[in-house]
């Protein structure tokens, strides 16, 4: 009983920089006489009434924040910026054609993005097509179906795959995947689905396939956590509701699971897609590293991230450095381009049906 | 009062450390140097060295490319460069700072395969690997190849060209080499750290060429001469310009350097490919340290020659165990003279 009295006494004295402490408000008080009577009431009020409305302390406080997430502007603006000026060569000498040729040759100097863009593009998607149906699978089959025994080893093992550093993947995808690919997937893929003609031409068992399949491996970990954290949000009692109404396990999952939890799902396949646009050394690996457009996925194709890694450090001439600055610069308009796709897809798919079940 | 004089103790060690540092500063010359990769081990080698004998000069080198070391000596902010091809008039005449090129050691490329059931040292032609990487020779048993291998079983399979992605010294050579044996390669594709390959897959580094190049069957690729001795991989022999099948070694190499001796310019700006002699080696090459002739610190300029008159006595010896060819003796005479340029 006694330690609860205490509390407005201790409250009082430890914030330090209050200009008035509790000893001192009586005395203040007085000199106010409407405030008088509530100040015997509760010295609390009394206290948070004579320290300060709190406007500076909040004004500066959204300042401070403003600045930050102003900072986010400032340094896209910036890097912008610092692309498109120290590409000027580059753009001047082929202006916005740049990123529609198909040349590359640093000896005569005539430089082109297409082939980079198709495969840093193609290889990405079609490591979406194969990582997000798998990530999902994890996701449901974590929150939903798993036996409590088997959870905590399979969050944990997804999660690990996530930290292992690119080079470890690209070295595996050399020693594993490529030979695998060459002998068995390769030859099977060609003997079911040659028709298509996607997988045509000579198999060595690097090339974007390959690239796609060692990307979609990162970027499982990644979508599978955060789908399974964001399965985890949805309340209990929207699977209770759902099942309440005779639906079976497959409907709850879908009517009160996936259907309240898509726009986070959404937004787990985005970091996804950007990690793969962006991931340089296992592409790079595995990928054969020539720049052409092929319809064939056995074909070798070059990213825009791998073109960078490999070439920018002996890059000699003014405009062959320019030009790879400026493939920078593509990378970062292909990355604002596709995300700014997918938000649109989000919104289009979200605007008329929010998140409820029905 | 005890604090006061604890503070007044540690006031005093630190301004003893300061001097301390300030004295070591004013005696030991710092010189720092970036480029090229390839001469990496042996130049950290001769710099550590050089520093345990000398302990007032610490150099420092970083490998972070031909093509860096370059830009770095033209703008002036290293005290030296390193670069494994010569740099173009067109560099020189831009460079703020006015470079002279000084031979080290030489490097040399070998080319690899890997043909199941087949243990023999293939000879390659020189047009023969032109057209590889063109991609008109495709398939192994071809009459060409067969050619130059009389007795050997060469199946028929598509031979995979492997070529490095990344732009660097090797490829330099290497193409440099194709140019000048092949019109159709110097005229299709020229010779650069990086160039426009016709067909074929690229891989990074030294160790992706060979790592693809041992894991694909009938794959073809070309490696440093060092990295292939350090890792034991067999390599083929090609032919040299007298006609002579070899494979590369230091001495092979500092053969060919010593028969592009008679014609070199003074300014070291050689290419020595595809030499002429029995015993040249015809893929070899320089590699060159980029050395200001006119460095705005007289005590730097002394060191950096200093350096350079020890290089010729001492490091050259040390190259062979490193697996680099050392200079030909003509061409060490040659820089000896030259040092005396470095002011």
């Amino acid at each position: 009983m006694s330690s609860t009295r205490m509390t407005p006494e201790r409250e009082s004295r430890s914030p330090l920089p209050v200009p008035s402490p509790l000893p001192n408000a009586p005395a203040a008080s007085s000199t106010d006489a409407a405030s008088g009577a509530d100040a015997s009431l509760s010295p609390i009020r009394d206290f948070l009434s004579k320290r300060g409305s709190g406007r500076l302390a909040d004004n500066s406080f959204a300042a401070v924040m403003l600045l930050c997430a102003c900072s986010i502007f400032a340094i896209v603006i910036f890097i912008f910026g610092i692309l498109v000026v120290h590409s000027r060569l580059s753009l001047m000498q082929f202006g916005w054609k740049f990123f529609t040729r198909q040349a590359w040759d640093p000896v005569s100097g005539d430089f082109g993005a297409l082939p980079f863009i198709y495969g840093t593009i193609a290889t990405s998607l079609l490591a979406l097509c194969m990582a997000v149906p798998l990530a999902l699978g994890v996701a449901v089959f974590l929150t939903e179906l798993c036996p409590r025994p088997l959870r905590a080893p399979i969050s944990f093992l997804t999660e690990l795959l996530a930290a292992i550093p690119s080079v470890v993947y690209g070295l595996w995808a050399v020693f594993v995947l490529v030979p695998l690919m060459r002998d068995v997937i390769g030859p099977f893929l060609y003997k079911t689905l040659g028709w298509t003609g996607f997988f045509e031409g000579p198999n060595f068992g690097v090339g974007l396939l390959t690239a796609s399949m060692i990307l979609a491996i990162m970027i499982l970990p990644i979508i599978s956590s955060l789908t399974r954290d964001i399965m985890n949000a949805v309340p209990n009692s929207q699977r209770e509701a759902v099942l309440a109404l005779g639906a079976t396990r497959w409907e709850m999952i879908r009517i009160g699971v996936l259907r309240n939890s898509r726009i986070g799902i959404v937004g787990a396949v985005m970091l996804g897609l950007g990690r793969a646009l962006g991931e340089t050394m296992a592409v790079t690996m595995v990928i054969g590293n020539h720049p052409d457009i092929s319809k064939s996925l056995f074909a070798p194709g070059y990213t825009l991230a791998s073109v960078i890694a490999n070439e920018f450090s002996e890059a000699t001439g003014d405009l062959y450095l320019s030009a790879l600055i400026e493939i920078g610069l593509a990378l970062f308009l292909v990355t604002i381009v596709v995300n700014a796709i997918a938000r649109l897809m989000v919104w289009a798919v979200t605007r008329n049906a929010p998140a409820r079940v029905n | 009062m005890h604090l006061s004089l604890g503070g007044y103790v540690n006031l005093k060690v630190i301004a003893a450390g300061i001097l301390a540092m300030v004295s070591v500063g004013a005696n030991a010359q710092n010189i720092n140097g970036a480029g090229a990769t390839f001469p990496y081990p042996i130049y950290s080698k001769w710099f550590s060295e050089y520093s345990q004998l000398h302990s007032n000069v610490k150099i420092n080198y970083q490998s972070i490319g031909s093509g860096g070391g370059i830009r770095q000596v033209s703008e002036g902010t290293v005290d030296f460069g390193a670069t494994d091809g010569p740099m173009t008039d067109q560099q020189l005449k831009d460079a703020k700072v006015k470079v002279m090129h000084i031979p080290t050691v030489l490097g040399a490329v070998v080319p690899v395969y890997n043909i199941p059931g087949v243990n023999k040292d293939i000879n390659f032609s020189s047009d023969v690997i032109a057209d590889i990487y063109l991609g008109k020779i495709t398939k192994w048993n071809d009459g060409r190849i067969a050619k130059d291998n009389p007795g050997v079983n060469l199946p028929d399979k598509a031979i995979l060209p492997v070529y490095r992605s990344d732009g660097s010294g090797t490829t330099y050579i290497f193409t440099d080499f194709l140019s000048k044996v092949s019109p159709d390669w110097s005229s299709r594709v020229g010779h650069s750290t990086s160039v426009k390959w016709p067909t074929g897959i690229g891989q990074k580094g030294n160790e992706g060429v060979a790592g693809m190049v041992r894991q694909s069957p009938y794959s073809f690729g070309y490696v440093e001469l060092i990295y292939a001795e350090t890792n034991k991989m067999s390599f083929g022999a090609v032919r040299n310009a007298s006609g002579k099948f070899l494979k590369a070694s230091t001495s092979g190499v500092t053969a060919a350097a010593a028969a592009a001796a008679k014609t070199m310019p003074a300014d070291y700006r050689v290419s020595i490919t595809n030499a002429p002699g029995a015993d040249s080696y015809p893929i070899s090459s320089f590699t060159w340290l980029l050395i200001p002739t006119h460095s705005t610190d007289p005590n730097k300029a002394k060191a950096l020659a200093e350096f350079l008159g020890w290089m010729l006595d001492h490091g050259e010896n040390e190259a062979a165990a490193l697996t680099y060819a050392p200079l030909p003796k003509q061409v060490q005479d040659m820089v000896r003279k030259s040092i005396a340029n470095v002011k």
